[in-house]
């Protein structure tokens, strides 16, 4: 065991940390864009609102969040027609790939949570609101996604845990993340068990303060009740 | 407790070790670095290096067996004693020396870069600032780049065929390698014909060695000798000269 | 598509791989969740804390890095501890006897394939998720009925198999049926560590054809009918031991 490599190296892991850190965060912000309205359109009446927002959720629930990388970022480089486009612009760069497999991964569970909440609402609280003549819109803004949300956040907080662990395979597409640090690290020093028991150390830190902070949160919703 | 220091002491005292002749031996190769390791499609290997390590198992009366791994875990699993050789285009780095030890070398191809036609090159750190260098972890290729070149994105790849991908997609400017290993993997493949070298042929030792030997643990000094002993068998009778031929137009062993 | 057609037997292959160290990993990690269940509701403060360090880790580190550290790491720990041991032996029945020739004691070298790394692994990482399970469903079988059990003269180990182990599997089914899901789709990174699972055939073969979105595609429907099929059974499993509780 020779740990000095990892305080030699170690602006690689920090660079590495600061990568997983943003690409984590900027996908569960715009997986949750994605996720409230598709969570509510998902119980949807009209059938073709329905059905793509079910297929969408399906396929990407359904099959493992490496695979959807490889799609995206190998799959893209097929089409032609793509790599002649503008978007080819941001399909080069694997940190976009990644960020889109992750927002699209991450959006699709985090719909099914808001589906399962707001199936499960009270009634008696709609009816509440129905009682002193809330519109639609009011009743949605003002008492089912505030309610909803309290409730998700305990599974939410779960998810925010798989997405951190399930950055991981970015380092596989060239990008330097804690993973990717890893990696490159190992690769220069042949020390696997240190190199990747740093990684370990770091992605446990991210782990622990997210559980951290959504216990402080949930502790705050419920002092509100 | 006597016989626990004396355990210990012989521990310590390991350098005696009476040299044992080795008759099997495993050997790691990587088998995606064509022409020199290739996986055919029925999942056999072939190139210059598996030819050599036949010639030489042949030499030494040795049965050997070998053993594809991935070029990341190569020299871990070599250290985990998950083979005793690597005979894998391995330049003998000062920086692998901490690790291994190597026989002499077998052979000695120079690194080059390769990119789209008409790309241009410039070997300043200026000229390559922002642009998309890839190469394969772990090489020696790999260490050049980034003590060179630091204001390029350098972007790592496990093997080198995944590198050529990312070039064909445009994802990357320049791809290093062996030179031959670019023409045999790149170059005279499909949609080859739209890439060209750049830039002057790098073999300057402090990156890239005395050429390309075959790594064994510190400890195996006899299997050192005997690999070497084999190799010097193989050139002089011609053996290793119709190996290079059928790969080659040129003399891969250098002066 | 034709390229598909030529690789189907090989997907196949890949896909059944992918099945095997699934149900693997699946036994493995009902194992070890059982017995970190079993831990967690002991006495023992010893036992407690283990299995609690246990579930901590693994929910704190990516799967990933834990097969890497499995395979590569705990390959080279395995292998070196086994070859000194063999060497050190050596040496001193070398000095002992100078006739004594090198002889392996342990075995020299034990070759973790990535096939042995994968389903430990996994096994190893659900197995946590597992002992959760397990623990809030033995702590929801109903005291009455152990009570009554006891009353009835049942024997300790009785009542565990005759009723806190049946009812007790009723309530984890569910999270059995979810855990199962997500290890499913973890095996996918299997191919990371270069074993010949689907995902990794779709990588060669995308290679060679250079239709990489055709392949990957055709792996996530493959990953999509195990799943589908999966839900199937665990819904009727669920419907079938709910009817029993009325």
């Amino acid at each position: 065991m020779d740990f000095s490599i990892i305080i030699n190296e170690y602006q690689f892991y920090l660079e590495g940390l600061w990568t997983t850190t943003w690409l984590v965060a900027l996908s569960l912000i715009l997986g949750l864009c994605i996720a409230i309205p598709a969570g509510i359109l998902r119980s949807s009446e009209n059938k073709l609102i329905r059905f793509p927002i079910w297929a969408f959720m399906y396929f990407f629930r359904g099959s493992p969040l490496l695979v959807q990388l490889f799609i995206i970022y190998y799959g893209a480089a097929q089409f032609d027609w793509l790599r002649e486009s503008w978007m080819w612009h941001y399909f080069q760069e694997a940190w976009f790939c990644a960020l889109l497999a992750f927002t699209l991964n991450t959006g699709a569970y985090t719909a099914e949570i808001v589906r399962g909440v707001i199936s499960t609402m009270p009634q008696g609280e709609l009816e509440a609101a129905k009682a002193y003549g809330m519109s639609k819109w009011q009743t949605l803004r003002r008492i089912t996604l505030p309610n909803s949300l309290r409730r998700a956040l305990p599974a939410y907080s779960n998810e925010v845990i798989f997405m951190i662990h399930g950055s991981a395979i970015a380092g596989i597409v060239t990008i330097v993340d804690i993973t990717g640090a890893a990696r490159v690290v190992n690769a220069r020093y042949y020390a696997p068990f240190e190199a990747y028991l740093a990684a370990a150390v770091l992605y446990m830190c991210l782990t622990f303060s997210a559980i951290y902070i959504f216990k402080q949160w949930e502790k705050h919703y419920r002092i509100e009740q | 407790m006597k016989k626990i220091s004396l355990l210990i002491a012989a521990v310590i005292l390991s350098s005696n070790v009476v040299a044992k002749e080795w008759k099997s031996i495993r050997i790691g190769v990587e088998g995606a670095y064509p022409p020199f390791s290739q996986t055919e499609a029925d999942g056999s290997i072939t190139g210059f290096d598996i030819d050599i390590a036949n010639a030489l198992c042949a030499e030494m009366k040795a049965k050997c067996t070998l053993v594809k791994q991935d070029w990341d875990g190569i020299i871990p699993a070599l250290m985990a004693r998950k083979f005793d050789a690597i005979i894998a285009t391995m330049d003998i780095t000062a920086e692998r020396q901490k690790k291994v030890a190597f026989t002499d070398k077998y052979q000695h191809i120079p690194a080059r870069f390769v990119a789209l036609k008409d790309t241009g090159y410039e070997a300043t750190d200026e000229f390559m600032k922002g642009k998309n260098i890839g190469v394969q972890r772990a090489t020696s290729m790999d260490l050049y780049i980034s003590d060179n070149y630091p204001s390029a994105k350098i972007k790592r790849y496990g093997s080198a065929d995944e590198a050529y991908l990312d070039l064909k997609a445009s994802r990357l400017d320049y791809v290093m390698a062996d030179s031959a290993a670019i023409t045999g993997g790149l170059l005279e493949k499909e949609g080859g014909d739209k890439f060209e070298f750049v830039g002057p042929q790098l073999n300057d030792p402090k990156w890239f060695g005395e050429g390309a030997g075959i790594a064994i643990r510190k400890k195996d000094k006899d299997l050192a000798a005997q690999f070497n002993a084999a190799l010097k068998e193989i050139r002089a009778n011609g053996v290793y000269k119709e190996i290079q031929d059928k790969y080659f137009s040129f003399d891969v062993y250098g002066g | 598509m034709q390229e598909l057609l030529n690789y189907q037997s090989l997907l196949l292959q890949g896909a059944w791989l992918t099945l095997q160290v699934a149900l693997l990993s699946l036994v493995l990690a009902i194992t070890l969740g059982l017995l970190g269940a079993l831990a967690k509701i002991s006495p023992s403060r010893l036992l407690r804390s283990i299995a609690t360090l246990y579930t901590t880790i693994i929910r704190g580190i990516p799967d990933l890095i834990l097969m890497l550290l499995i395979f590569f790491g705990g390959q080279m720990l395995i292998n070196n501890v086994c070859y000194s041991i063999n060497e050190s032996l050596n040496e001193y029945f070398t000095q002992q006897d100078a006739s004594h020739e090198w002889y392996a004691y342990l075995p020299d070298y034990i070759d973790i394939s990535p096939y042995i790394a994968g389903i430990v692994t996994i096994g190893f990482i659900f197995g946590a998720y597992m002992a959760e399970t397990f623990r809030g469903a033995i702590l929801s079988v109903e005291k009455g009925q152990i009570e009554a059990a006891k009353a009835y003269g049942m024997s300790k180990y009785k009542i565990f198999f005759r009723v806190t182990f049946p009812q007790m599997m009723r309530h984890a089914l569910p999270g059995i049926g979810n855990n199962w899901l997500v290890l499913l789709k973890t095996t996918a990174l299997v191919s990371i560590i270069g074993l010949q699972d689907m995902v990794k055939i779709a990588g060669d073969a995308s290679g060679s054809t250079q239709q990489p979105f055709t392949f990957y595609l055709a792996v996530a429907f493959i990953f999509l009918f195990f799943t589908a099929i999966s839900s199937a059974l665990l819904k009727r499993l669920e419907d079938k031991y709910s009817i029993q509780t009325r």
